[in-house]
């Protein structure tokens, strides 16, 4: 009898045991997880035979919602989220924007800024700024930074959309008061009506030959722990500063701005 | 006594296996301490949603003051959101690390993921019915309402498997802000419930253009007749009002059918013809209906100040808006008479933690959010209602009620008229099934519409095939075959595996066998006294 027992006892916490390694390995909860298991783009190439890469002026005459092929250089990440990417890219010729492109947290680190890329999407229009929704791409070999172009003459003209999207700079421009919802002058709002807090996106207002710009220092694209961020958070209206920065869209120029230091 | 040792190891070994498999990290569950220790001194923090509105902000912050001057020893510290999707998934982050905030703004859909599998969200029952702390409770040191002044239909949202885990903070629903002038100026008259097929037909001839490209009705280049900023909300609120199947309570998906695919069908069509577009593929509704480029825009009421010629609040310059009469109007039906709308809107859920007296300072800082003087002001600041007849009674929001159009900011009229039509339409009002998974499914709902708008656009064929390939793709994307384990009511587990099984009859083996060996021993024992005796 006391073999019998003892031969339970072992089997009983034998089976307990194994019980409790199955639950070791929680059921994937659909809402924790990224929400798909994308194909790493990286690591499937397009077939090379039925690859057209369109020039810079090919994709800027494309129709909205048609396939595009481009091929482009990083030249900023704005933001990675359940395998989606958010990239500032540009090659000789012009710039553009990748908004959220399939990307694995793997790959999203191997994007660094010059990293030339074959990136398959949609050409896609939200809110004026044209961009390609829904790209799949491969890294391939060569390497491009791109220098910020002054487009301080250009602000107020149409020639200012042809740059849509590229690295430019702003120059010699002066501080304006910003009011907040509350009526309050301020330097910069958190938000665009200051109902943010720091974190937030960072909206200011500089001048140039009379007339007043707004520009954001997009929180994803550059945090409160950067160097732009706490620059502007040092402005005091009447401040002469040149910027660089990404010419971003929405509902009219709104440029990323990255760098802000005190005018040369 | 080596048996007994035996024995009592072998009842060891039996109950090992119905303890030692539950999560390590499981938080204790919480039960309201007798008396709020004043002596000490509680750090508490409050995640919180705004609408990117400066006056909201500002409604938290004099809460937030008001409430610690009442309980100086409560520091309560703000952290601001504008996306719910990033709160939920700051908090999924930190239900790992056991780093959750106190208090914070959510979506029930959200607190059944929160609550799978620990008790990291404190159930509120107790608390709601403690004689001292609880709603309307003697000990409180402001006014707060008694359970029966929350509405009704608003709590009941709050609730899953049974208990309380949130209370409501804000309602809203959706609603059409429609350009009336373009209505009429295309020879209709504006009905005082939408149809679908009024919209449609309306957007449809507001889709019409000349041979330049120039549409007729605006003169402009861009016209998007009909836009939607919610696609899942729509998707939702049209199965609804089919009476068609979305879900069961307890989890298990039936949107994959006939009625939905219909609705994608219809979507295909009008997007093909140009008459509609949503949010995520063109812009935000309001930039399209304040610069005379939409026909009906629909949105929450809780987005009301940003629509219309003269709304306050805009992201256009003013160069770009067009003067129109701006109607608002519910979402459009398929039965008129029988309106049907989602309801939708914050609440508000408190964390568990180690320390009861944390948990109650948090809680006394919800409940505060319900008081009048919270209730009112929030409310005003959008097409949002108070969740509580307390406050909606009170002669202070009756009169902001009655004052609609004096001006364009507290009472701009479109924001009034979008209050007014849900505080009209609380009784047609619905929510979904909250249960885990409940919020990919959501998702899923938004995600056909926008897959099959996206498809039309880049001129792919919406047919029986793309619908049958659309629904797998959802399924496996949104895990919907993984749904429902903190579902309402009774679930279904399906058939035990193979190990369980054999775990269960090895116990039972076990049980039998010390039951005939313990009745060996009292027999042997008895006959033994038998014996002696004789």
């Amino acid at each position: 009898m006391k073999k019998i027992i003892a031969l339970l006892l072992a089997l009983v916490m034998a089976l307990a045991m194994m019980g409790c390694a199955a639950t070791e390995e929680p059921a994937e909860d659909p809402a924790e997880e990224p929400a798909v298991e994308e194909e790493t783009p990286a690591e499937e190439p397009a077939e090379e035979s039925e690859v057209v890469v369109m020039s810079h002026a090919d994709y800027m005459a494309a129709e909205l919602d048609t396939q595009v092929v481009i091929e482009t250089y990083v030249q900023d990440k704005q933001s990675w989220w359940e395998d989606k990417a958010t990239v500032y890219t540009q090659d000789e010729d012009g710039a553009y924007f990748l908004y959220e492109m399939n990307c694995s947290a793997e790959d999203y680190e191997k994007l660094v800024p010059g990293t030339k890329i074959r990136v398959t999407g949609h050409k896609t229009e939200w809110a004026g700024e044209i961009e390609i929704m829904d790209g799949t791409f491969e890294i391939i070999e060569g390497n491009y930074i791109a220098e910020p172009v002054d487009a301080t003459v250009w602000l107020g003209t149409d020639e200012l959309i042809a740059h849509q999207n590229e690295l430019v700079s702003f120059k010699g421009m002066t501080v304006e008061a910003s009011i907040d919802a509350d009526g309050n002058e301020a330097a910069f709002l958190y938000s665009w009506d200051g109902s943010g807090e720091d974190g937030s996106d960072l909206y200011f207002n500089a001048s140039v030959n009379g007339q007043t710009y707004t520009f954001t220092v997009e929180s994803y694209l550059r945090d409160n722990t950067t160097d732009v961020y706490a620059a502007v958070k040092a402005l005091q209206v009447g401040d002469v500063i040149d910027m660089e920065g990404f010419l971003y869209w929405y509902e009219g120029v709104n440029p990323h701005i990255t760098v802000v230091t005190a005018a040369e | 006594m080596k048996r007994r040792l035996l024995i009592l190891l072998l009842i060891f070994s039996m109950v090992l296996p119905l303890s030692g498999c539950h999560g390590a990290q499981r938080m204790v569950g919480f039960t309201v301490p007798e008396e709020f220790d004043t002596s000490r001194e509680y750090e508490i923090t409050f995640w919180a949603k705004n609408d990117t509105n400066k006056a909201q902000t500002r409604i938290y912050e004099t809460a937030i003051e008001r409430f610690q001057e009442l309980y100086p020893n409560v520091t309560v510290n703000l952290r601001l959101y504008t996306d719910y999707g990033r709160i939920y998934n700051d908090v999924i982050t930190n239900i790992s690390t056991n780093t959750t905030p106190n208090v914070c703004i959510t979506y029930p859909d959200h607190i059944a993921t929160y609550i799978t599998g620990q008790e990291s969200v404190v159930a509120l029952d107790q608390l709601f019915a403690d004689e001292r702390y609880g709603l309307g409770g003697s000990d409180l040191r402001y006014e707060g309402p008694l359970q029966e002044e929350i509405i009704p239909q608003f709590l009941s949202e709050c609730a899953i498997n049974g208990a309380y885990y949130a209370i409501p903070y804000m309602r809203s629903t959706e609603a059409c802000y429609i350009n009336k002038t373009y209505v009429e100026a295309l020879g209709y008259t504006l009905p005082e419930v939408l149809t679908w097929d009024f919209v449609w037909e309306v957007s449809e001839a507001a889709a019409k253009k000349d041979s330049e490209g120039t549409y007729l009705l605006n003169g402009q280049k861009v016209m998007i007749p009909f836009i939607y900023k919610s696609t899942d909300n729509m998707m939702i609120q049209m199965l609804r009002q089919k009476e068609a199947d979305y879900s069961t309570p307890q989890g298990n998906i039936l949107i994959f059918n006939d009625t939905t695919r219909e609705l994608l069908f219809t979507v295909a069509d009008h997007v093909k013809t140009g008459a509609f577009s949503t949010f995520k593929i063109s812009s935000y509704p309001a930039n399209f209906l304040n610069a005379g480029q939409c026909v009906f825009a629909v949105d929450s009421t809780a987005g009301a100040t940003w629509m219309g010629s003269n709304a306050p609040l805009s992201d256009i310059s003013e160069d770009k808006l067009v003067d129109f009469e701006t109607a608002v109007r519910p979402v459009p039906q398929f039965d008129p008479d029988n309106p049907q709308m989602i309801s939708q809107g914050p609440s508000v859920c408190v964390f568990n933690k180690e320390d009861p007296q944390e948990v109650l300072a948090s809680w006394l800082f919800a409940q505060y959010l319900l008081t009048n003087e919270v209730q009112i002001a929030y409310a005003q600041t959008e097409g949002y209602v108070p969740v509580t007849s307390k406050a909606r009674n009170t002669a202070e929001y009756q009169d902001y009620l009655s004052r609609g159009g004096e001006n364009n900011k507290l009472y701009y009229d479109v924001k009034l008229q979008a209050t007014q039509l849900l505080l009209d339409h609380v009784e047609d009002t619905f929510v979904t099934p909250v249960f885990s998974g409940s919020a990919s499914l959501r998702d899923a709902a938004g995600q056909m519409i926008e897959t099959a708008a996206k498809s039309v656009r880049r001129k792919i064929t919406v047919d029986d095939a793309f619908i049958d390939e659309l629904y797998e793709e959802m399924n496996a994307l949104y895990h919907l075959d993984q749904t429902g384990s903190a579902g309402q009511g009774k679930t279904e587990f399906g058939p035990l595996p193979t190990t369980a099984k054999i775990l269960l009859g090895t116990l039972g083996i076990a049980w039998l066998l010390m039951g005939i060996y313990t009745g060996r021993e009292i027999w042997k024992k008895r006959k033994a006294v038998k014996t002696d005796s004789h």
